[in-house]
């Protein structure tokens, strides 16, 4: 039964998937507590733009994708702080913008429209090689400036003013997590497609709130519930032939309804 | 500014915009002086507050910050500030009270901004003397409104503040948890020499425990000692003589 677990693209998939599920998992709960649980939406929306403007030029569609979805990161948080709006009509602008840009660049070309669609779905059990080293040293990098900046990041999660009031640089703490959820975002493109991205920001962070008992272990929650998520999802997919990212997401419903149901029976 | 001054404001005026909130305001603030700063709504108080802390930029004129200018002010940690709506973050944030009380420690910290064992006695400390140590790995979010206060109290005394600043803290209270609540102001004033600015609507109350009184209505309308409040001319002249006598008669 296990034999399964002997083929490359599985130990990819796993590997890779997890990784980034967990880097999803911690960055998202930062993001719903902050009421920014859409911005995953938002940069996968211009993370289609981005892949479009790399297939139509030929570049490979990720080493375009994060740097578009970094300045569009930037882009939001400057329209939420300078043009006085609220981060979802700022999140609502710079996704329309790259889903419009994507769309013209699709209507241009005639040859790479099937590849770009490709891109709205994800198939982690296609993940190459280099994009699982990529997916490794990003993951890496990102979760070791989430524990360097941690009490940083939970100041000014819990309260910005006081934060500011302490010495914490919540201007650079806001552009940090920003910059870290535009490229956990493109990572997790290949994992679950552009449609589901926020799925992977949210779900388990929503899970994580419903049971713990303190930031730390909510944070724990999250990770284990995305990973579980992932490992399950793609062991379903594989055995039940469905598209995986689907599976990933679905998984992730079902521990968050489990989460919601316990929660209920302790009261 | 005198050795003893901890605050010095010298012609403080801000605008949002077209909308004038401060004109020309002057006070000094002494070492163990416990302010009552009151005044109506949209007096300015909260802003003026805020501008003393560095949360709003913008001002003309000058505010010195325990000896240094407080557009170079850098060691906050000797400021400690109540906001006014400790119940503004949000409810589902899973902090505990120890988590907490321990981001008062952050402005004593340089990066990596790691607590240690020293800063965790701190913390059990300061919610002791707030009488809030049972609460420690209790969530925020769980706690009375009462209790809060006194988290978000603890959060602003755990660095040792030479200057404790409090927005209408209060509010949320009831009439038993609000004198308890100021009994523990005036006792860290008087034991521990805590220099106390208290933003208050409640002028008879807070004459009770402060020993100055500024009354802010945009500029100052009165700065001096509470028992000078009732025989002010400035405050005759803005109160009117009878609404004067019925506030008096009430303090």
């Amino acid at each position: 039964m296990f034999h399964f677990l002997s083929y490359a693209f599985i130990q990819r998939a796993y590997l890779a998937g997890s990784f980034i599920a967990a880097l999803c998992a911690m960055l998202g709960l930062f993001l719903v507590l902050r009421r920014l649980s859409l911005i995953g939406d938002g940069l996968a929306h211009v993370s289609f733009g981005a892949i479009a403007l790399g297939l139509f030029f030929g570049f490979y569609p990720f080493y375009v994708a994060v740097p578009v979805a970094l300045i569009a990161s930037y882009f939001i948080l400057k329209l939420t702080e300078k043009a006085k709006m609220y981060g979802d009509a700022a999140i609502g602008i710079v996704s329309s913008v790259g889903i419009a840009g994507g769309v013209i660049l699709a209507g241009l070309s005639k040859g790479f429209n099937v590849d770009l669609f490709s891109y709205l779905f994800g198939n982690i059990l296609a993940i190459s090689g280099r994009e699982v080293y990529l997916s490794l040293a990003l993951s890496l990098a990102v979760l070791l400036v989430i524990l360097v900046f941690y009490n940083d990041l939970f100041s000014a999660t819990f309260d910005q003013e006081y934060a500011k009031l302490t010495g914490v640089k919540t201007d650079r703490i806001n552009l940090l997590l920003t910059s870290l959820t535009a490229v956990t975002v493109v990572l997790a493109i290949k994992v679950v497609g552009i449609m589901l991205v926020s799925a992977l920001l949210i779900l388990p962070a929503v899970t994580a709130l419903q049971l713990a008992k303190g930031f730390k272990f909510a944070m724990f929650l999250s990770v284990l519930a995305a990973v579980l998520s992932v490992i399950a999802g793609i062991t379903v997919s594989f055995f039940m032939d469905l598209p995986a990212g689907a599976a990933i997401v679905m998984c992730n419903v079902l521990f968050f309804s489990a989460a919601l149901l316990s929660k209920k029976l302790v009261r | 500014m005198p050795v003893n001054t901890v605050l010095s404001v010298k012609n403080m005026s801000f605008s949002y915009g077209a909308m004038e909130v401060l004109r020309d305001v002057s006070f000094d603030v002494l070492k163990g002086d416990y302010i009552g700063l009151a005044g109506p709504n949209g007096a300015g108080k909260t802003t003026l507050i805020k501008t003393i802390l560095g949360l709003t930029d913008g001002y003309t004129g000058s505010a010195e910050l325990l000896g240094m200018e407080r557009r170079n002010f850098n060691t906050w940690n000797r400021v400690g500030y109540l906001p006014q709506r400790v119940n503004a973050f949000n409810p589902l944030f899973p902090a505990k009270v120890k988590e907490v009380v321990g981001l008062g420690l952050l402005s004593k910290k340089s990066f990596p901004k790691r607590f240690n064992a020293a800063d965790e006695v701190k913390i059990l400390q300061t919610l002791d003397l707030m009488g809030a140590a049972d609460l420690g790995d209790k969530l925020v979010a769980e706690l009375s409104g009462g209790q809060q206060q006194r988290v978000f109290l603890a959060r602003a005394l755990a660095p040792d503040p030479e200057l404790l600043i409090l927005d209408e803290p209060s509010t949320a209270l009831d009439p038993v948890s609000r004198e308890g609540f100021y009994d523990v102001i005036k006792k860290l004033n008087k034991e521990r020499g805590i220099t106390t600015i208290l933003i208050t609507h409640d002028t008879a109350q807070i004459g009770r425990y402060a020993n100055k009184l500024l009354y802010l209505d945009k500029r100052v309308i009165f700065y001096g000692q509470f028992g000078d409040f009732c025989h002010s001319p400035e405050m005759t002249a803005y109160f009117g003589e009878f609404s004067q006598h019925l506030i008096c008669h009430q303090h």
